[in-house]
């Protein structure tokens, strides 16, 4: 139906926006912009090649942002319901060292920290139980089980153990991480065919050298789903945590802080941060895993 | 159903290294008050002291097991120191905004597989949403909702809502999008109008991609739902009793809200898994 | 026939193997005699279910007979295992997807702890016998189904094991690049005169290649004919018009279909 010509549908999208208008002029300009972002999407969006892929959500997302900007300014909306793109942005710029200081406290210290062990213990008692068909059968239903709860919930536990810094945090991103990391691992480590099993055997290959030229190899494209999942909980776990008890710095504290003082320009800036430091770590990951698991089906190009 | 016993094998080691921990854990105070009174403590004395205290490092199985048994079902469901309802508070919340985000999601994945620019556009913010952690701005929308007039259910809901809407989008896009070349050639065939392609062959073969997505979106709606409860201070729900626990350092009353938090979750997966099964069974896609 | 009975590499007696299953025993072998002598090329033909791959995997430990006797280069079949006495060849290449060609080649030769220099010599020389110089550094995926079933045969060669067992290494390929993997097989067996086990269920594959012909039936799995090759060592792809080759494929067809009678 939407050929080159203007279908029936824009038209009706532009009457309505036009009768906005007799309304609320501010509401028109909204839709207008909306309508017109789009439509300049729906023409990219048919178009072939790389620019498209990236330029039709750039354009989205930098709508939704203007839209955003407008709209607060417009309505004039208070800063303590929705502060402005700008105002955040401002509020970012000035205040670089103290969102640096958060993202190294509870990012690179408490989640990342908890990150490694956690994932380290998971992947080790995955190998460490590999041998026990039993042990599996009983841990996979408990670790699968786990996964599920709201393991968040033992923040205030580990903070009274650990105390308010981020040992405690770290601690929380442990438990989180475990278990999806422990069960992809020992599904992985269970992902050979019993063909490549069979010319290890004809080899005579021992118990570690098929575990380490065959088995983990081909476990990692599965590692490395686990690991992905575990960075966006290590950084929620790191955060929430800090809503049980912290000292005065780490994005958690941050943003339960600046409710308190009803400034929502700091906890969007902090957002923003998480959001930043959340994309990154698991780019990172990501990243890793296209260099090392070049060769699964999943990977090539 | 030969995986009963291995499980009981981990339980039981579980709860036995639990037993262990505690008496480890708790014998510090044992000691200190023991040296403060100026008397000796036989090992015997210190385990029964550790498995007793009112406030401990860490309450014993038992004691936990007591405080979730007086929680549940010791007094009114209606109390304020009942489970029952600070849980039912919890699962309400979570269960409206689960159901908001599901539907929501289910009806963005059906525009994003039919619409090329809603496609482009938004699917890429959808999957990079899923690697932020969103449960952060969770105090913010409570406390925006308060300041709207907004409380108690409405605003929890949408953090569930949220936190549920993205695995579910995500999920459904790659379920409709699972029927292969030949199928929809199929429906070709015959000129099938869209609607009968989404209601013949995309929305059954997305059904197992969605019952995925929905025990990884109730499990985070919970999250949510607990979350959400926490900048309010301790009124109600099972986040509030976290952090009265916290507060007031009743570690049992911590353990008793956490296991009921994992109750009321086990519940919900366990009802989608019942539900997936079910419906897969009849739709013949069981395996 | 040759004489097996004094240089017999592989030597079944009375042979039999019963899986236990949920829908009770199922006789996958029985009674089977067999000696295979040195460079001998002894093909398995039957329909599925015959035992002839089970057999292959006897002879490999990687089945356990549950009666009668087995050896192989005179020591059971577990004990050549672990002396590595043969390369086996599966139904797929199942090379690894996370290492190049010549990494794959060097894998047996990583677990039998063999040098460095020795490694990447041998590599080259199996690479070359099988074909494929210049591709050690691809990736699996980066070759044809072909060129990657003859890199797995390189990876059975390179440990140089007397003993070369193949179960039906070409029944994914396409009938051209079988012939011409047939005929290059033929090649390598004549320049290292290994002794072959070979499992097929194509006749002419099996008239073409072999020195003998095991034609086995199933339920319960057991040998009904062994049929000597009166063909020359020599072998162009044309003598399958030759009316000595189709005499022996006859004699087949009619071993498989005796096989299946008695069975009705």
């Amino acid at each position: 139906m939407s050929g080159a010509a203007i279908s029936p549908g824009w038209i009706v999208a532009a009457v309505i926006a036009a009768g906005a208008a007799f309304v609320d002029l501010r509401l028109a300009m909204l839709l207008a912009l909306w309508l017109g972002a789009w439509f300049v999407n729906a023409r990219l969006s048919r178009l072939k090649g790389p620019l498209p892929r990236w330029l039709v959500p750039a354009i989205f997302g930098l709508t939704l942002l203007a839209l955003w900007e407008l709209a607060v300014r417009l309505f004039g909306i208070s800063p303590v319901i929705l502060p402005a793109p700008s105002a955040i942005a401002a509020r970012i710029a000035g205040s670089l060292p103290i969102l640096w200081a958060d993202f190294v406290q509870t990012a690179l210290k408490g989640a990342l920290t908890g990150y490694v062990l956690g994932c380290g213990a998971a992947v080790a008692v995955a190998v460490l139980i590999d041998r026990s068909a039993f042990l599996q059968r009983g841990l996979l239903p408990v670790g699968n089980f786990v996964a599920a709860l709201p393991i968040v919930g033992i923040a205030p536990i580990m903070v009274m153990w650990f105390g308010f810094d981020w040992q405690s945090k770290a601690a929380v991103v442990i438990v989180m991480v475990f278990f999806p990391v422990l069960v992809n691992m020992v599904a992985g480590l269970k992902a050979t065919e019993p063909m490549q099993r069979d010319l290890m055997a004809t080899y005579h290959a021992s118990y570690w050298q098929t575990l380490w030229k065959l088995r983990f190899p081909a476990a990692l494209p599965f590692l490395f789903n686990g690991l992905k999942i575990a960075t966006t909980l290590a950084l929620i776990g790191a955060i929430v945590a800090e809503f049980f008890g912290s000292p005065i710095v780490g994005m958690g504290f941050r943003i339960n802080a600046s409710i308190g003082q009803l400034s929502l320009d700091m906890i969007w800036a902090e957002i923003a941060v998480a959001a930043l430091a959340g994309s990154a770590f698991y780019g990172l990951v990501g990243f890793i895993e296209r260099r090392v698991t070049f060769w699964h089906p999943s990977q090539r190009r | 159903m030969r995986s009963i016993l291995p499980i009981l094998t981990v339980l039981l080691a579980i709860v036995a290294v639990w037993y262990a921990a505690a008496v480890w854990m708790n014998s510090t105070w044992t000691y200190d008050q023991a040296a403060r009174a100026g008397v000796e403590v036989t090992f015997g004395e210190v385990v029964a002291d550790t498995l007793a205290q009112e406030r401990p490092v860490l309450p014993a199985p038992h004691q936990v097991a007591k405080g979730l048994w007086d929680g549940l079902f010791g007094q009114k469901v209606t109390s304020k120191r009942s489970l029952v309802y600070h849980g039912w508070i919890t699962l309400s919340a979570t269960l409206l905004g689960f159901a908001i985000g599901t539907v929501m999601g289910i009806a963005l994945a059906v525009g994003i597989v039919h619409n090329r620019a809603m496609d482009m556009s938004v699917m890429p913010w959808a999957i990079a949403s899923q690697t932020i952690p969103i449960l952060a701005i969770a105090p913010m929308i409570i406390v925006v909702m308060n300041a709207l007039g907004l409380q108690g259910l409405v605003p929890k809901s949408i953090i569930s809502a949220y936190l549920s809407f993205f695995p579910v989008v995500v999920g459904m896009v790659k379920g409709l999008r699972s029927p292969d070349a030949m199928q929809l050639d199929l429906l070709r065939t015959y000129n099938a109008s869209a609607a009968d392609v989404l209601l013949k062959l995309r929305l059954p073969a997305s059904l197992p991609y969605l019952f995925a997505s929905l025990k990884v979106g109730v499990a985070a709606s919970l999250v949510g739902a607990i979350v959400g409860e926490l900048p309010t201070g301790a009124v109600a729900g099972l986040g509030a009793r976290l952090l009265s626990g916290s507060y007031y350092g009743q570690t049992v009353l911590i353990w008793a809200a956490l296991f009921a938090a994992a109750i009321v979750a086990a519940g919900l997966v366990m009802l989608i898994g019942l539900i997936e099964r079910i419906s897969l069974r009849r739709m013949g896609l069981a395996r | 026939m040759k004489d097996t009975t004094t240089s017999a590499v592989i030597e079944a007696r009375g042979l039999g193997l019963t899986f236990e299953t949920n829908d009770g025993p199922v006789r996958a072998l029985t009674d089977v005699d067999l000696s295979i002598g040195k460079g001998e090329f002894v093909s398995f033909i039957g329909p599925s279910g015959c035992g002839k791959t089970t057999f292959l995997r006897c002879v490999a430990a990687l089945e356990h007979p549950t009666t009668g006797t087995l050896s192989v280069n005179g020591m059971s079949a577990d004990a050549a295992r672990q002396a590595r006495a043969y390369g086996y060849v599966f139904q797929a290449a199942g090379l690894y997807p996370w290492r190049t060609i010549a990494g794959n080649i060097r894998l047996p030769l990583e677990i039998m702890g063999f040098s460095r220099a020795d490694q990447e010599e041998r590599i080259e020389r199996v690479l070359s016998l099988v074909d494929l110089e210049g591709f050690g550094k691809k990736y699996p995926w980066q070759l044809s189904g072909g060129m990657q079933q003859r890199a797995s045969i390189a990876r059975a060669l390179a440990f140089d094991a007397d003993i070369l067992l193949m179960d039906e290494p070409f029944g994914a390929l396409d009938e051209i690049v079988r012939d011409r993997l047939n005929e290059e097989l033929l090649k390598l067996w004549a320049r290292t005169e290994k002794t072959i086990g070979f499992v097929t269920h194509s006749i002419p594959e099996a008239v073409y290649l072999s020195t003998r012909i095991v034609v086995m039936s199933p339920r319960p799995g057991r040998i009904t004919d062994v049929i000597e090759s009166t063909l020359p060592r020599e072998r162009p792809l044309d003598i399958r018009d030759t009316p000595e080759f189709i005499a022996i494929a006859h004699r087949v067809r009619e071993g498989l279909r005796a096989g299946h009678g008695d069975e009705v």
